[in-house]
């Protein structure tokens, strides 16, 4: 059986860093906005040459187009090049297209998309807005179903618990992507903050399982046991479900990020990361969590 | 289902192989309420247009945005698009338009089109010496009630024969009484077409632009003024175009994901539960039938890439109900309990872990869903449907097979 309770403190170190980190990589590069949330225009195109030559695209649009500012990447496994602007209207974006054609043997546009930044500033609101209800409303529904484990700590103390933990798990994969957008301009766009939802929704699963173990043993042991031993006792009997039960969805993601379209890259990335830290939170922090907050009636 | 649990698996069989042919693309599937995809699996065009309202009295703004609609629409349809969708939404104060064009080949034509309504005006001709002066009046484009593509009887050229509505008759009745003898000049988007001169007073409200149309430019000009005029300008401010292979390619990779995702599913299931995952891999394919299947028949339902994604998300997600039975009824069969009692047993007691954690999930979707734009609504409604049938696939289904095989096994070894 393992010691979680007991090693309690090596475990919240650890998480604790992993969370300033993520914090200090957030506060540090912030994050890279994509169009849909800053404006601008995202234009992915293929070109059928040798060996394309970024800062050869790159020129053409600060020479031929007199767009200074424009960032190009460039996918070499799927030969796609995606160029960042500001925001060009329609007749520009007709322009362009007709001296890239000229250029370009095999030119091919794969997506267009320019986006006012009116609707960016909206699209951020909402997006916060989202995810402070889900973490609410999760935490209250918690609070709600474990009404019944009032002893020896509150259920709402449940219910900040998974807080806390969603909290971690939501930063974490944050952090990731702070540091990618720093590292290699990966952009956040509205995916993100589905993905990082998603880690909310999910990740709690396993916490859920865990705390439903200790209500249950609760009823059956309170009077014989110390609250510390049963938490211990509930997160090793569920240790294999809580387990595979995110292993089972890291199967499909794991598919999903090598096989599945390269538009969702970033994406999976994100819920991979959420849901393995997901993982260890309900295990390491979320039952050990229970513990710290009840304070001395816990322990008692 | 106690008594008879052959026969409500056989049912739900039944109507998962009914789901899986009705869900599969080719053959009968293909025929009965085919598949909508949406633009970003086969290509095509997103636009939002944004309404000015600065000009629009308060009471006047919802008639406005409405009549807007039933413009763009009427021009859209002119692109034969297959199923083009026009839709308004409010952000704050303001109103946009949302057009999509699944498909469509041209799209600068149809920006072009969807956002120009043809600006017709007549226009009094002043002569002073040599010079011409043109004075434009308050007679439209907006007096045009309806348009025809007409011949001359003559020489046969196309003309264009407009009807007024019953304001633009008078001004036009007015307006013709006024220069009996002179020429009126016909302005199209602002290029002279023709000023003939007017031989009488001209009532009922009838005009033909005669100009040098071809054939096809007339029945476009004809097309374009019955489309109507827009009672309040728009401008583009979003726009976002997938050419259709980069759509192909996302829908094959995004099913072949899916494929494999499911395999693996199978195989940990099978490796790590034996028999019992078996029986989870059985009710996880009729899981995704069933559930393509309804995707299918929810009216208005298009499945973009999103969506597929979550789908696919919730096939992971859909065993996790069986993980927790699996694992309870292992424990139960530890304490000693019979393998009928432990199945039993195993349902009911992971029944609030599996209760509660859906519920998670399902607040989640509904928040996604309340608060995301279009294209994440799809998500968050593959996610919400998806989350709702493993639960009756994992709980009921699993249950139905392992009541007929556990259950049979256990009747011929009583003794455990």
């Amino acid at each position: 059986m393992l010691n979680i309770i007991g090693k309690r403190n090596v475990y919240f170190t650890i998480s604790a860093i992993a969370v300033g980190v993520a914090i200090a990589a957030i506060a540090l590069f912030g994050f890279k906005e994509a169009v849909d949330f800053s404006g601008g225009t995202l234009w992915q195109f293929r070109v059928n040459v040798e060996k394309p030559v970024v800062s050869d695209i790159k020129k053409i649009f600060q020479a031929d187009f007199a767009h200074e500012e424009v960032a190009i990447n460039y996918d070499s496994q799927n030969n796609v090049f995606l160029a960042r602007l500001k925001e060009i209207n329609e007749v520009d974006h007709q322009r362009f297209l007709q001296i890239l054609n000229g250029k370009f043997k095999g030119f091919q546009e794969l997506s267009f998309q320019s986006i006012g930044p009116s609707i960016g500033g909206e699209l951020r609101k909402n997006a916060v807005i989202a995810m402070i209800l889900a973490l609410i409303g999760i935490s209250l529904y918690i609070a709600y179903a474990f009404r019944k484990a009032s002893r020896p700590i509150s259920s709402w103390k449940y219910g900040v618990v998974t807080l806390l933990t969603l909290f971690h798990d939501v930063a974490i994969p944050a952090g990731l992507l702070a540091f990618l957008g720093y590292k290699l301009n990966v952009e956040i766009d509205g995916n993100f903050v589905v993905a990082l939802l998603v880690v909310v929704g999910f990740s709690v699963h396993d916490t859920i399982v865990v705390f439903d173990r200790i209500r249950e043993n609760l009823i059956l042991h309170r009077d014989k046991k110390k609250f510390s031993e049963i938490i211990n006792e509930s997160v090793n009997q569920t240790l294999a479900r809580s387990i595979n039960t995110s292993f089972t969805l890291i199967l499909v993601l794991v598919s999903l990020y090598f096989v599945g379209p390269i538009n969702l890259h970033y994406f999976i990335l994100t819920l991979i990361v959420g849901v393995t830290t997901g993982i260890y939170s309900s295990i390491f922090i979320a039952s050990p969590g229970l513990l710290v907050i009840g304070g001395k009636s816990a322990k008692g | 289902m106690r008594k008879n649990p052959g026969i409500f698996l056989t049912l739900i069989i039944i109507l998962a192989v009914v789901a899986a042919v009705f869900a599969y693309p080719k053959f009968l599937g293909a025929n009965w309420l085919p598949w909508k995809l949406g633009l970003d699996l086969v290509g095509g065009s997103h636009l939002v247009y944004q309404i000015d309202l600065s000009q629009v009295g308060e009471i006047d703004k919802d008639s406005v945005v409405s009549g807007i609609r039933d413009v763009i629409e009427k021009r859209v349809n002119l692109f034969g698009v297959s199923e083009p969708q026009v839709f308004t939404a409010k952000s704050g104060a303001d109103a946009q338009l949302v057009v999509e064009l699944a498909g469509i080949k041209n799209i600068t034509d149809a920006i072009k089109q969807i956002g120009e309504t043809p600006q017709l005006d007549f226009r009094e001709v002043e002569q002073n010496g040599s010079s011409t002066t043109f004075v434009p009046t308050n007679l439209t484009g907006r007096y045009v009630s309806g348009a025809q593509l007409t011949f001359d009887q003559t020489t046969g050229a196309s003309q264009v024969a407009i009807s007024f509505n019953d304001e633009g008759a008078k001004i036009f009745e007015e307006m013709t009484g006024r220069n009996v003898g002179k020429p009126i000049a016909i302005f199209l988007d602002n290029n002279l077409i023709e000023a003939p001169t007017v031989q009488q007073k001209i009532s009922g409200g009838q005009a033909v632009i005669t100009g040098s149309f071809s054939i096809a430019e007339a029945r476009q000009l004809v097309e374009r003024f019955n489309a109507g005029a827009l009672p309040a300008p728009i401008t583009l401010i979003n726009q976002q175009t997938i050419s259709p292979t980069l759509g192909a390619d996302s829908l094959r990779k995004v099913i072949v994901a899916g494929a494999v995702g499911t395999f693996l599913v199978i195989v940990f299931m099978i490796l790590y539960y034996g028999m019992f995952g078996v029986f989870a891999s059985f009710a996880l394919l009729i899981y995704i039938a069933l559930t393509l299947g309804l995707f299918k028949l929810i009216p208005l339902f298009t499945m973009s890439l999103a969506g597929l994604a979550g789908f696919v998300l919730t096939i992971g997600m859909a065993v996790d109900a069986n993980v927790l039975i699996f694992e309870r009824i292992k424990e139960e069969l530890k304490r000693g309990l019979s393998k009928i009692g432990a199945v039993e047993e195993g349902f009911r007691r992971a029944w609030p872990s599996i209760r509660d954690s859906n519920i998670s999930t399902i607040i989640t979707a509904i928040i996604l869903y309340l608060f995301t734009s279009s294209f994440v609504k799809g998500f968050a409604l593959t996610l919400l449907i998806g989350v709702l049938v493993s639960l009756f696939s994992a709980i009921t289904t699993t249950r139905l097979f392992l009541r007929i095989f556990i259950g049979g096994d256990a009747k011929n070894k009583p003794s455990k």
